[in-house]
């Protein structure tokens, strides 16, 4: 589709990473493309899928959202997913593909420690021994998810570097894969990073549009107007939109961190405030000063704190097909709550940014338009970091 | 028609008298711009055969904490690339039989704008760059500029560059970087890699000058590497050196004269 073999999406991707990890990446891509015409392979994703993560995830009309605003919403149900999140389904993936590899050591990088828990749970289900490495701020942030790491089995490191946040916990994991790269498998969890991993992880997590897919034909009968989701790097986003990149009337739009606003200089809003550089391994957009210093980045939401994007999302950005926007923390916690209260379903913090752009773009939809929120995971993290900016939790 | 490279002169040179290149590596803005210069001074007056300069950068994934700490202490006294091609201007001038290396993450020559970024460095009198980023799969966009205005592409090779390892040599120019061991920069006390297997797998493929790097912390590692090759690399004992000086608060002279000590036992003062 959008790329090519060298893992270029137009101008972005690409394998921009040290001489020390290069013969992993290729042994990687080689792995994973013996793996994806293996039906052994892809029949035990598929089960794995089925019986431990528990899909399908549902496709839930939402009709009290929808007669409030006045368009028909479905929510995509990433939240109840075992762990909570969409990021179980790529995580399942590569630790399928880590086992296949004959790896005994899985690491990550986490924000908001949705992507590290998934990865101590796929390491204690398959006995790989397991390292995360999380950003102090969101250690922090998210002290429920490290618990729960540590309860799994995983050793969390600490990082103070930079931030302390998801790009500081990147960097420290690629240089822990450099370190150990000979038994050592990087789980990644978004679609950045060097190629093969935005094409990996996409496609571990296709499986979100792919279902939306066929939900949506049996349930309403035809494809969505639109599809929204929030985007961090972009993995849930990514997942929802590409199945339907071949079909121009859907709509796909996405949700990034505003933080508290564009102009105030204190956002992680890529697509909006970014420019194209290389970091991480990939060349994307990032949020850089003139001499491609990567500048600070803020959010409410460690899972999109972060100063880059998927060279995908880049491209398909260039080429007009998707659509972004930033939303602010306020409009995040407004729709965080609209959510639990319409609805009875609390969402991350991340995916609470899909919803308040619908909310916000309500207008540019009618009655019968039929659009899709991806909820990428619930808001249990949340509850607490919400109650202290309500001021209702000291 | 282009002059040939100080590089390989350099090199031609250090093999006709049957001595080992000493590349001291500094990082440009640390604790600032001044300061780097008479450091650069002091390295050369001891015996540094040619020298690298790192370009500081706010998110250096493949540097170990010593290398960390000082790109941002450079960032935070201003440092920016303006300051590091004058410094370099100066001291290409100052020492023109000395090639001057810069060490670099390819963001900073990328978003500089990749031909505004050479001109700049051909006119500083920088003779190579050293980017680990950018791996032969990716060097394409640079090369043809690079070629143009005759400044090298440092390769760099690993213990896992295996199969890799001939088609790396047979592009490398100038001299190749052998990093003798894995993961990221900072001094190690012992390797885990056989030198006499790594560079005997690179002398069988290819008869250009490698130098080796990564975590060589006292002159007697370099002395047992330099059996196996015809340089060394040593930068985090010196930046080590450097962020002793600035924690006991002593001034930029001062500082540049410990490095000139260090270089100089390592290097035992003579210039080849």
């Amino acid at each position: 589709m959008s790329e090519n073999k060298n893992g270029r999406y137009g101008p972005y991707g690409g394998r921009y990473s040290g001489e020390t990890l290069m013969h992993a990446l290729h042994e990687l891509e080689k792995a994973y493309r013996e793996a994806q015409s293996d039906p052994a392979f892809t029949g035990e994703y598929a089960r794995f899928l089925r019986e431990y993560a528990g899909r399908p995830s549902l496709l839930y009309y939402a009709e009290r959202m929808s007669r409030d605003l006045g368009v028909t919403v479905y929510l995509k149900r990433e939240d109840l997913n075992h762990t909570g999140a969409h990021k179980i389904n790529n995580v399942l993936g590569q630790a399928l593909l880590a086992m296949r590899m004959g790896k005994k050591r899985l690491i990550a990088e986490t924000g908001a420690g949705q992507h590290g828990v998934a990865t101590a749970t796929a390491a204690a289900y398959f006995g790989l021994e397991c390292d995360v490495f999380m950003g102090k701020e969101d250690m922090i942030r998210q002290s429920l998810n490290v618990y729960r790491m540590e309860l799994l089995g995983a050793t969390v490191h600490e990082v103070t570097d930079g931030t302390a946040t998801l790009k500081d916990a990147t960097s420290e994991a690629l240089r822990e894969w450099s370190r150990r790269v000979e038994d050592t498998f990087y789980v990644i969890g978004s679609v950045v990073g060097p190629h093969p991993y935005p094409e990996i992880v996409r496609d571990f997590q296709r499986v979100i549009g792919d279902e939306i897919r066929a939900e949506m034909l049996e349930k309403h009968g035809r494809l969505p107007t639109a599809l929204i989701a929030c985007v961090g790097g972009g993995s849930n986003a990514m997942g929802t939109f590409y199945p339907f990149i071949g079909d121009p009337y859907v709509r796909l739009i996405a949700a990034e961190a505003g933080g508290e606003g564009i102009e105030s200089g204190r956002h992680a809003a890529t697509v909006a405030a970014g420019t194209i550089g290389v970091f991480h391994g990939m060349k994307s957009l990032f949020l850089q000063n003139d001499e491609g210093q990567i500048t600070p980045v803020y959010s409410i939401s460690a899972g999109m704190d972060y100063p880059g994007i998927g060279p995908e999302h880049a491209y398909l950005h260039d080429i007009g097909r998707a659509e972004y926007f930033s939303i602010t923390d306020d409009e995040a916690v407004e729709a965080f709550e609209y959510l639990s209260r319409t609805e009875g379903i609390i969402p991350a913090i991340e995916s609470a940014h899909a919803v308040a752009l619908l909310k916000k773009m309500r207008s540019e939809f009618c009655r019968d338009d039929a659009v899709v929120v991806t909820l990428s995971g619930r808001g249990d993290k949340d509850v607490e970091a919400i109650g202290r900016y309500r001021g209702r939790i000291h | 028609m282009q002059t040939e490279n100080i590089i390989d002169i350099t090199f031609r040179r250090l093999r006709a008298k049957g001595k080992k290149a000493f590349i001291p590596f500094v990082t440009a803005g640390d604790p600032n711009i001044r300061a780097t210069e008479r450091i650069v001074k002091e390295m050369i007056r001891n015996g540094a055969d040619l020298i690298e300069i790192g370009v500081p950068y706010s998110d250096p994934s493949m540097d170990g904490p010593v290398i960390m700490r000082a790109d941002r202490r450079a960032l935070q006294s201003g440092t920016r690339m303006r300051d590091i091609f004058d410094m370099t201007e100066r001291l290409s001038a100052g020492f023109p039989d000395t090639p001057f290396l810069l060490l670099l993450y390819y963001n900073s020559v990328f978003v500089y704008g990749i031909e505004r970024f050479f001109s700049s460095a051909k006119k500083a009198g920088i003779s190579g760059l050293i980017i680990p980023d950018l791996p032969p799969e990716e060097r394409s966009e640079v090369q043809p500029t690079a070629d143009a205005h005759g400044i090298y592409l440092i390769s760099m090779v690993t213990p896992t560059s295996t199969e890799r390892m001939s088609g790396i040599c047979k592009e490398a120019k100038g001299f190749l970087y052998c990093v003798t061991s894995l993961g990221v920069t900072g001094v190690r006390k012992s390797y885990a890699t056989s030198f006499r297997e790594y560079f005997g797998a690179l002398d069988s493929v290819s008869d250009i000058p490698k130098c080796a790097g990564f975590g060589i912390s006292d002159p007697e590692q370099k002395r047992q590497l330099e059996q196996y090759c015809d340089g060394t690399i040593v930068g985090s004992a010196i930046e080590r050196r450097i962020e002793e000086g600035i924690g006991k608060n002593v001034n930029e002279e001062q500082i540049a004269i410990s490095v000139g000590k260090l270089v100089q036992e390592f290097t035992g003062g003579n210039k080849a």
